[in-house]
């Protein structure tokens, strides 16, 4: 049935849309580390590149089912995110991002140089080995992925992420193990981003390390900003609107990059906290319902 | 033997001695109050005991064990809470999370248990958290504003919700740093009566505080700070009446 579903949408606009499913995993995948743990990581690329090439080498070597390359390609490019973090997750704020900088560019001029990844010529990806199209499997990546930032987020590690975003000293003093959180959000982070390559190497069929660069990263980080940094909707809403803007703005020719930056600008001067970020709905509607744990009246509260 | 042990404690930063050779004992069960003029180093002294810094000399023991040169994050599980002088909330999230981020070392599950959070087991210790965190706000009179964002508390309310996200650690020692800070009266009193009622339910209490009123009427025990040297040590009213200590507040000759 699904399948009828995805033929009856043209071409075109399915390819619309399977950008646009990636770029909800790879947001949100960035959006675990920048948003939930405040770490800003502007390579998030490269984490996207080793997922994409471990992928497509195992499509290529092993011909393995594609939902296990899937899966290893993630956990491939989580062990080299938990690697690298334990190092460098000590730094923060411009510190990290420089870090994370640096480690893309090398990771792109490792795969231009290595014979595996077929140097600057980059790699055809064969067909998947899967039954299922493209467009149900990225469906199917995005629906998970949402729940397990949903999940992440109201939880007890969720929590600890949050903490050690807003003040690492009084995080510290309850009781968390800031590095531990660190590299273990960098990893599902890294995890997500894998994945998320290795399908847009699959749907693409050809990758180059060239694409993985600090532009990607910026595509990355703008979407995550742009819908409102730690909060899932709005994440999802600005990678929606990011991965599909190019083309909605395709009308416009020459001037698209120019229109597409403008806007950016303005929404970051209006909505610094991005389109949906800094709203709690769980919040917003137990407080709107007068929800209240136990007894006591509800004072109202005076400006905000 | 004392819950908390500060032994021969001294702490340098390059040429300063914030703290000096202190020797200092907390027993279970007491309100200790530490007192001083203005950068003689009660701060520090907290900082030392939460593992914000390593004492650069001596010894600091608490049940027993030292905890000299641990991670803050091991001491507090270890059982210490503590508030900030300089209040540290988090305050773009809701009052009942500030307090459920309190109560993260009274739990187990991790990534895991947020992946796998259908899991009964998961469950249950999410809903023993969120119990203890009801029981905590209760404790500050805060219950009533679980699902406020932090931030928008008064400042008296903010306070005290640091001090019910320090009660979530389940400590057997909380360390409160300048609790009374900017209250009006009424409010010191009703802080006066909840810092009772937590050494009451078995928290050892070690604060520092400015004002006399409150520490005088507060605590078991007082003990004074000067440039980082302890001089005084006991009884409210035997240290009031302790020359050394008149001296270090008013200046030399006030004590004649």
């Amino acid at each position: 049935m699904y399948q009828y579903l995805v033929n009856s949408i043209d071409p075109y606009t399915m390819q619309i849309l399977v950008n646009i499913g990636i770029g909800i995993i790879l947001a949100l995948g960035l959006n675990i580390i920048t948003g939930l743990t405040g770490q800003l990581s502007l390579g998030h690329a490269a984490f996207m590149s080793v997922g994409a090439f471990a992928g497509a080498l195992l499509t290529i070597k092993t011909g393995a089912p594609f939902y296990l390359t899937i899966l290893l390609s993630g956990l491939i490019t989580a062990a080299v995110a938990a690697a690298i973090g334990w190092p460098i997750l000590r730094l923060t704020g411009d510190y990290l991002a420089i870090c994370t900088l640096g480690f893309a560019e090398i990771v792109k001029v490792v795969f231009l140089n290595l014979e595996v990844t077929n140097k600057a010529l980059g790699l055809t990806v064969p067909a998947p080995n899967t039954t299922l199209s493209m467009p149900v499997t990225v469906l199917i990546v995005v629906i998970l992925v949402i729940i397990v930032s949903v999940f992440i987020e109201n939880s007890r590690f969720g929590r600890a992420l949050k903490a050690i975003r807003d003040d690492e000293i009084a995080a510290e003093s309850m009781g968390i193990n800031i590095a531990r959180y660190k590299v273990q959000s960098f990893a599902v982070s890294a995890f997500m981003a894998g994945i998320g390559g290795c399908l847009y190497g699959h749907f693409l069929g050809y990758i180059n390390p060239s694409d993985f660069g600090f532009l990607k990263s910026i595509d990355m980080l703008s979407m995550v900003v742009l819908g409102g940094l730690g909060s899932v909707p709005g994440v999802v809403f600005g990678a929606s609107l990011l991965s599909a803007a190019p083309e909605f703005l395709r009308f416009m020719s020459q001037y698209r990059m120019l229109v597409y930056g403008a806007l950016l600008v303005f929404l970051m001067v209006f909505r610094p906290n991005g389109l949906l970020g800094g709203i709690d709905f769980a919040a917003l509607v137990l407080r709107k319902l007068g929800v209240k744990p136990r007894g006591a009246a509800h004072e109202k509260q005076g400006g905000h | 033997m004392a819950l908390l042990k500060l032994d021969n404690t001294t702490i340098r930063f390059g040429g300063l001695v914030a703290v000096n050779g202190v020797n200092l004992e907390v027993e279970e069960g007491e309100i200790l109050a530490l007192i001083g003029p203005n950068g003689a180093g009660k701060s520090t002294i907290f900082n030392l005991i939460t593992g914000i810094y390593p004492p650069s000399e001596g010894d600091i023991s608490f049940k027993g064990k030292s905890i000299a040169g641990l991670s803050p994050y091991i001491i507090a599980g270890r059982g210490i809470g503590r508030t900030f002088q300089n209040i540290r909330l988090f305050g773009q999230q809701t009052v009942l999370d500030n307090v459920l981020i309190g109560a993260h070392t009274r739990g187990n599950w991790n990534l895991s248990g947020a992946l796998l959070q259908f899991l009964p087991a998961v469950r249950k210790e999410e809903g023993r958290l969120l119990e203890l965190a009801i029981r905590c706000l209760t404790k500050v009179d805060l219950a009533h504003k679980a699902y406020e964002l932090a931030c928008n508390l008064p400042y008296g309310e903010q306070r005290r919700l640091e001090i019910a996200r320090a009660l979530a650690i389940e400590p057997a020692l909380i360390l409160l740093d300048e609790p009374a800070a900017g209250m009006n009266p009424q409010e010191k009193q009703t802080l006066l009566e909840m810092v009772r009622t937590i050494r009451n339910d078995g928290v050892t209490v070690f604060l520092v505080e400015h004002d006399m009123k409150f520490v005088m009427g507060l605590s078991d025990r007082v003990a004074v700070l000067d440039y980082g040297s302890k001089i005084a040590d006991g009884r409210p009213e035997e240290v009031r009446a302790n020359p050394a200590v008149i001296e270090a507040y008013l200046g030399k000759g006030a004590a004649h």
